[in-house]
């Protein structure tokens, strides 16, 4: 951990209330989240047992099952949550702009540049915690295999219709959400979590009724005093007075509460189907205020600068979704290829290097978190000689003097970078230290094709810059193979990629 | 304890001293000749060599492509780094003026070593074109990344196989139709930056070593190991492989009398000077400060550090190996000290300057792969730490610190680090079907530690 | 009876007012006399020990029995674990259904990961188990490893033995699978699913350490030389979605050298317990003072992580807030700071106006705190300038920004 950020958590805990770790909201924020707060039953696999869903921090939907265990039950409810989730999910198809892109043409194996839909919005998801995420990408596993009465009329336990394509919107989110800085489908703990050091580990901030404790106590109340609050208080019966965020259950609930009540519905107890359904939503609606709370703090945040940029490719992603949905593609295999596999491994080394940089760039106090890493530093010019490349055409190369405080890991020739005022990139290189804290750097680009550097690419002297040790906009890696030229060491192609077998239902499934 | 039985059987050790009886140029060069008859006329489409440290790997990587162009078969040569690319062009063109070696590179500024230019038969061009009908062409794993497959190479030399990612692998494997991989198991793994976790366990997990998806898809291929350090001396092989080759032992190449070390200058009585002489008499030595919990860049742990190096220049080292007739004086460049963090290699770089020191390399365990000197200076990646974590306790890194010397090597450590290892929590994840690094570094800083407790001086 | 696992032999001399009791005794006496029933010692309890072997509280109480959960509760802080009972009833019926038809799927799947042929059921022994005490099970299974040599034999619920501080743990495997050539397979069923092929690492991991438990019993003292354990446990989980069983082999090499060191030094529990004011009892019954003040006697060393795994957690978190301990933050918190133990120290080594210290991580969290300072001023400033320029002056009194 950042000395800073364990910095930021020491005066927290002193003062009793969180500390910002970030001054702009570094993911994207949608005007209408939609808002998802998931419940599972201990002990199986991927069986829910009650959800609160809804863009509307007034009008939540809630479903329940009211016997885990019945997969007709379980059917049903899944049945309605796609029903109450795909509206929204599908809700940004239509509305496109036209974008160009270039694209490798297979007939002649030229880079042409073609025009492509690219979404105008997508529909973000916003979940409680980490295993709510995790939730997510399991629910969607269980349903996109299935198959619905009329895609096979044979199959013994049929599908309720939107069931699969809901399977397979859940698994792009998820599968979405392990891209660094993406914002389809997010944890708010997170999120919090990314802007705010609490007087509690990072284990506990997990939790996220202590964690909204820290960052907004109730008034007269301390952090330290209202997360304990949250945590752990209990009412007369032993039941928590803030239940978990979810997905899983507080066991005193399960045993005490819960079974007793299934166990009434199994009985065909009048009523009992309506006392469940009130049971399981008294265990989310705590947490379905504590997520609007949480969106509610977010918002007050300025958006950081690159943010939409990152958006725009949470839309690109939500776009090559729905292009493969009405291609008639199959559902998203099981396991990823050898080709598959590295190429969103790339493509998530060079988000992660992106998104360090953004967020630098976007925060003087993320900036000021690389600095003591001695991966930045600011620096005032004292003096700039102006000096020319050698060869045909001589270009500007002026040597900047500076003298900073920081500690930057350089060693002579090391690449430094900064960021313009008007967004462009300059790079230089070290070119000597002759004593500690003066750097002579020469300027190496960002100064226009002219013979002499254009207006306000070259510092003065007085002028305060900060440079960075890491690049702004890493490049990526270059190509791999296409699937069906895996090669030899990673097991040959894959062969014909064909929808796969759903998951074999047999009567012994429940217990 | 003193179980009944073993919870399980460990294969055969090598015994732990001596050479008795042991022949290791001729057990070296079996090894080298059966790696050269299935890479030239073996019918496996890949041979795997593994290769502890010094034990001669550039050696068979330049026979190995001397041999195949000779017999007719043009090659590509894959190597992780330019540097490493640089030294094998540098190698096959002292090994063999003639040879028509191309260099691939990048369009970087200053792309190669220019001690390239004064090999006439190396040809430098960032364009494959340019290097076309040339018997060797050698690049690193992310330039040949970029060149199209159109006629595969017949034979490829892919080196430092274990550091090399499977992606990067799976980016070039096209470029060939089979390939001599060389690597050293036991030095620092390629890690990703981002989590790699969903792909933990299978055959072809992009963020594994290139070795591992190799051997996972074609177990049959034949598996050699070059059985000789040259570099690690008798002293210090048996630990080396004990601690960090369990399953793939080996030896060191010259025995106890072979490497002398010895000072010039008498000892001045401080533990700076009793720990020089303990590891000139023994290989080892052990500087071990007073327990305290420190920041990294520990200013007590760095002074010391480089006060070894000070007082083992001031002191006059001679080494007597059996490379030269003639003792060689343990100059500057002969030292390396070894750090976990660059910060710590920072700091320990001003102390040196500070004394008037010039010419030392101080780098990290990642920089230091590959690399060989004399005698090292290691700060130890778990001294005054309040805690180990997976970074330090990384088997690879303190395997890289603890192989690169031919004579001997100085640990600098704070007290405790036994105590602070007994307290981490093992409550490591474990993947289905993931290969697990073997030895766990858990383990073997434990086997390090034992050892380095007999050669230790306290420093007050 | 002397401890095995750790070698306590010349270890320092027993106290004076402790010579004339066994440690046995003396354990009976932590826990609050002969009457309070020892809490068991189980493969979940040793191998949750690993994750935190540097907590003598822990080390302490759980060598002597104690039951910390009745402690923590006396102490007013109980420690909300629980298991719902949907995961109990599923964890049950999957077992069972597992090893219904005399094992038949168990040792299929086995035989399916090791490539041995799968026995006919006829071919299977099936030892039957049962006795009154564990002592008697563990008699029982101990004929049955010995007599089922050189064929194939399946135990349902063995007893194991393992000398642990002194006292004998009995340990409860779900199965052990004997083959035919002496080696032993542990069988753990655990009722989190295998998903396409892969498992939820933190539980598999907990898994293997409990089986490196069962693992080190089956080789330690008594164990017969022919009972060769595999180094590899079978894991069976529910596959996908499915009740039908999925399995994989679990590597133990790593967790056996692990827990073999770290049972070895909880034998120092004597040690540990000679350091107690004499007369401490844990025994939940007594004066909550009394008991704080026992409990507070031995040194403990939390960290968060500790929530999850020990009952008296939250006691300990209470301690270590009230006390500022860093570590209340997390252990990663700790990285450089250097010899600063407390929130206090790190904000008054932090602060410009702070003393001067000798402490090497001082200039660090100096420079860490103004750059912190800067950013936010920078920050705030920003702010402040946006709110003066910009969008505010285009509308009437800029209240829109307010």
């Amino acid at each position: 951990m950042s000395l800073i950020s364990a910095l930021a958590r020491m005066e927290a805990a002193a003062s009793g209330r969180a500390e910002p770790v970030a001054t702009v909201r570094h993911r994207h924020l949608a005007e209408r989240p939609l808002v998802l707060v998931p419940l599972t039953t201990a002990g199986e696999t991927g069986a829910p047992l009650g959800a609160m869903v809804g863009t509307d921090r007034g009008a939540p939907q809630v479903f329940t099952v009211a016997q885990p265990r019945d997969r007709d039950l379980r059917f049903a409810f899944l049945g309605r949550l796609a029903e109450a989730l795909l509206p929204h999910l599908e809700s940004c198809q239509d509305e496109v702009e036209t974008i160009e892109r270039k694209e490798t043409d297979p007939e002649s194996g030229k880079r042409v540049t073609v025009e492509a839909e690219l979404c105008a919005d997508a529909p973000q998801l916003l979940v409680p915690t980490a295993p709510g995420v995790d939730f997510v990408r399991l629910l969607g596993r269980s349903m996109r295999f299935r198959r619905t009465a009329e895609e096979d009329p044979g199959t013994p336990y049929p599908a309720p219709p939107r069931v699969p394509l809901l399977g397979r919107w859940l698994t792009h989110y998820a599968e979405r959400s392990r891209v660094p800085g993406s914002s389809l489908l997010l944890p708010l703990t997170g999120l919090l979590t990314r802007h705010w050091a609490t007087g509690q580990s990072h284990l506990e901030d997990q939790h996220l009724g202590t964690l909204l404790a820290w960052i907004a106590p109730p008034d007269g109340e301390s952090g330290a005093e209202a997360a304990r609050r949250a945590e752990l208080e209990r009412d007369g019966t032993g039941q928590l007075v803030r239940p978990p965020a979810g997905p899983a259950t507080d066991p005193a609930f399960d045993n005490r509460l819960l079974a007793p009540a299934v166990a009434r519905y199994d009985a065909g107890v009048p009523g009992a189907a309506e006392e469940l359904r009130e049971l399981i939503a008294s265990q989310l609606r705590p947490t379905w205020e504590a997520m609007w709370q949480g969106v509610d703090l977010l918002r007050a945040l300025p958006e950081g600068a690159h943010v939409p940029d990152r958006w725009r490719r949470d839309r690109q992603s939500y776009t090559h979704h729905r292009d493969r949905l009405r291609a008639g593609e199959p559902p998203q295999p099981r396991r990823d290829d050898a080709v598959t596999a590295a190429r969103k491994l790339a493509m998530r080394e060079q988000r992660q290097a992106e998104l360090e940089a953004q967020e630098a760039l976007d925060d003087p106090l993320v900036m000021a978190v690389r600095r003591l890493a001695g991966e930045a530093f600011t620096a005032a010019v004292t003096d700039v000689e102006m000096a020319y490349s050698e060869g045909k055409r001589p270009t500007p190369r002026p040597l900047v003097t500076l003298r900073t405080e920081d500690t930057p890991l350089l060693a002579e020739g090391d690449k430094v970078h900064r960021q313009l005022p008007e967004g462009a990139q300059q790079r230089a290189e070290l070119v000597a230290e002759p004593e500690p804290g003066v750097l002579v750097l020469r300027l190496l680009s960002g100064m226009g094709r002219g013979k002499e550097p254009a207006q306000g690419t070259v510092p003065e002297p007085g002028d305060l810059l900060c440079w960075t040790l890491f690049e702004h906009s890493p490049r990526g890696g270059p190509g791999l193979p296409e699937p069906e030229e895996t090669p030899w060491t990673h097991g040959g192609p894959p062969g014909e990629q064909t929808a796969e077998d759903p998951d074999p239902l047999t009567p012994e499934d429940v217990l | 304890m003193t179980a009944a039985v073993p919870p399980f059987a460990r294969p055969a050790d090598v015994p732990a001293d001596g050479n008795g009886g042991f022949a290791p140029g001729e057990a070296a060069a079996r090894a080298t000749e059966a790696i050269l008859a299935d890479t030239l006329h073996g019918a496996y489409k890949g041979v795997v060599v593994d290769s502890p440290p010094g034990a001669g790997k550039s050696t068979l990587v330049v026979r190995a492509a001397r041999e195949l162009a000779a017999a007719g078969h043009p090659l590509m040569v894959i190597a992780q780094t330019n540097a490493q690319v640089d030294d094998l062009v540098d190698r096959l063109a002292s090994a063999d003026p003639e040879l028509p070696v191309g260099r691939l590179h990048s369009s970087e500024p200053k792309p190669y070593d220019p001690a390239l230019d004064r090999h006439p038969s190396v040809r430098k061009s960032a364009k494959p074109a340019d290097l076309a009908g040339l018997d060797i062409v050698v690049s690193t794993a992310a330039k040949w990344a970029w060149v199209k497959p159109e006629e595969p190479w017949r034979h490829a030399i892919v080196d430092e196989a274990y550091q090399m990612r499977s992606d990067a692998l799976l980016a070039v494997a096209g470029l060939f139709e089979r390939a001599l991989f060389v690597g050293d198991p036991g030095q620092l793994d390629p890690f990703s930056q981002v989590g790699a976790e969903q792909w933990a366990g299978f055959s072809h997990d992009p963020s594994a070593s290139a070795v591992d998806t190799l051997l996972s898809h074609n177990p049959e291929l034949p598996q050699h190991r070059l059985p000789v350090s040259w570099r690690l001396p008798a002293s210090a092989a048996p630990l080396v492989s004990d601690a960090f080759y369990p399953y793939t032992p080996f030896r060191s190449g010259t025995g106890h009398g072979d490497r002398r070390l010895a000072f010039t200058a008498r000892p001045d009585g401080s533990p700076v000077d009793r720990v020089l002489d303990e590891a000139a008499g023994s290989g080892w030595g052990l500087l071990e400060l007073p327990a305290a919990r420190t920041p990294r860049t520990d200013p007590e742990a760095v002074s010391a550090v480089a006060q070894v190096v000070r007082r083992m220049l001031d002191r006059e080292g001679v080494a007597h190996s059996e490379r030269a007739e003639e003792p060689v004086a343990l100059s500057a460049g002969r030292i390396a000290v070894g750090t976990a963090h660059r910060d710590q290699a920072a700091a320990v770089r001003a102390a040196l300057a500070y004394m008037d020191v010039e010419g030392v390399t101080v780098d990290t365990a990642n920089r230091l792969q590959g690399r060989e000197f004399d005698v090292t200076v290691v700060l130890h990646p778990l001294s005054g730490r309040p805690d180990a974590t997976e970074f330090h306790l990384e088997t690879g890194r303190l395997c890289v610190l603890t192989s690169r010397h031919r004579h001997a090597c100085v640990v600098v450590c704070r007290a405790g680090v036994p105590e602070l290892l007994d307290d981490h929590p093992a409550t490591e994840p474990v993947r289905l079907g993931a290969t697990l690094k073997a030895p766990d570094g858990w383990e073997a800083h434990q086997a390090v530690l034992a050892h380095l407790a007999a050669h230790a001086v306290p420093s007050r | 009876m002397t401890p095995t696992l750790g070698g306590t032999e010349g270890q320092k001399a027993t106290l004076p007012h402790q010579a004339e009791r066994t440690p046995q005794q003396r354990l009976a006496e932590l826990r609050g006399g002969p009457d309070v029933p020892q809490r068991p010692l189980d493969a979940r309890a040793l191998a949750a020990l690993a994750a935190n072997p540097g907590c003598r509280r822990r080390a302490l109480l759980d060598g002597a029995g104690v039951d910390k959960g009745a402690v923590a509760q006396a102490l007013g802080s109980p420690a909300p674990f629980g298991q719902s009972q949907f995961a109990f009833v599923r964890g049950n019926a999957f077992e069972a259904r597992v090893k219904a038809d005399g094992g038949a799927a168990l040792l299929a799947l086995l035989c399916a990961h090791t490539g041995e042929d799968c026995p006919d059921t006829s071919e299977v022994a099936l030892p039957d188990l049962t006795a009154d005490g564990p002592a008697g099970r563990a008699a029982r299974t101990r004929l049955a490893l010995d007599e089922a040599y050189g064929g194939w034999a399946l135990l349902d619920h063995p007893i194991l033995t393992l000398e642990v501080a002194g006292t004998t743990a009995y340990l409860e495997p779900d199965a052990l699978a004997l083959h035919p050539d002496g080696g032993v397979t542990v069988i753990e069923i655990k009722s989190f699913p295998i998903l396409d092929g892969s498992a939820d690492p933190a539980k598999v991991g907990a898994a293997a350490r409990q089986a490196a438990v069962y693992a080190l019993a089956l080789a330690g003292p008594g164990a017969t030389a022919a009972w060769a354990v595999r180094e590899q446990a079978l894991l069976v989980c529910p596959k996908d979605f499915s009740n039908h069983p999925a399995a994989s082999l679990l590597p133990l090499r790593k967790q056996v050298a692990t827990t073999k060191r770290q049972l070895a030094r909880l034998t120092r529990v004597d040690e540990i317990a000679a350091e107690l004011p004499p007369g401490a009892s844990f025994s939940p019954g007594q004066d909550p003072g009394t008991l704080t003040a026992a409990v507070e006697s031995v040194p403990a060393a939390y960290a968060p992580e500790c929530l999850a795994t020990c009952e008296l957690a939250f006691h300990c978190r209470d301690r270590a807030r009230d006390g500022g301990a860093v570590e209340a933050l997390g252990r990663s918190v700790r990285g450089e700071l250097g010899g600063l133990a407390t929130v206090d120290q790190v904000l008054a080594a932090a602060s410009p106006e702070g003393p001067g210290t000798d402490e090497p991580a001082a200039a660090a969290l100096r420079r860490a705190a103004a750059l912190r300072t800067e950013a936010l001023g920078a920050s705030r400033a920003r702010a402040e300038a946006l709110r003066a320029s910009g969008t505010c002056d285009a509308e009437p009194g800029g209240a829109a920004c307010r």
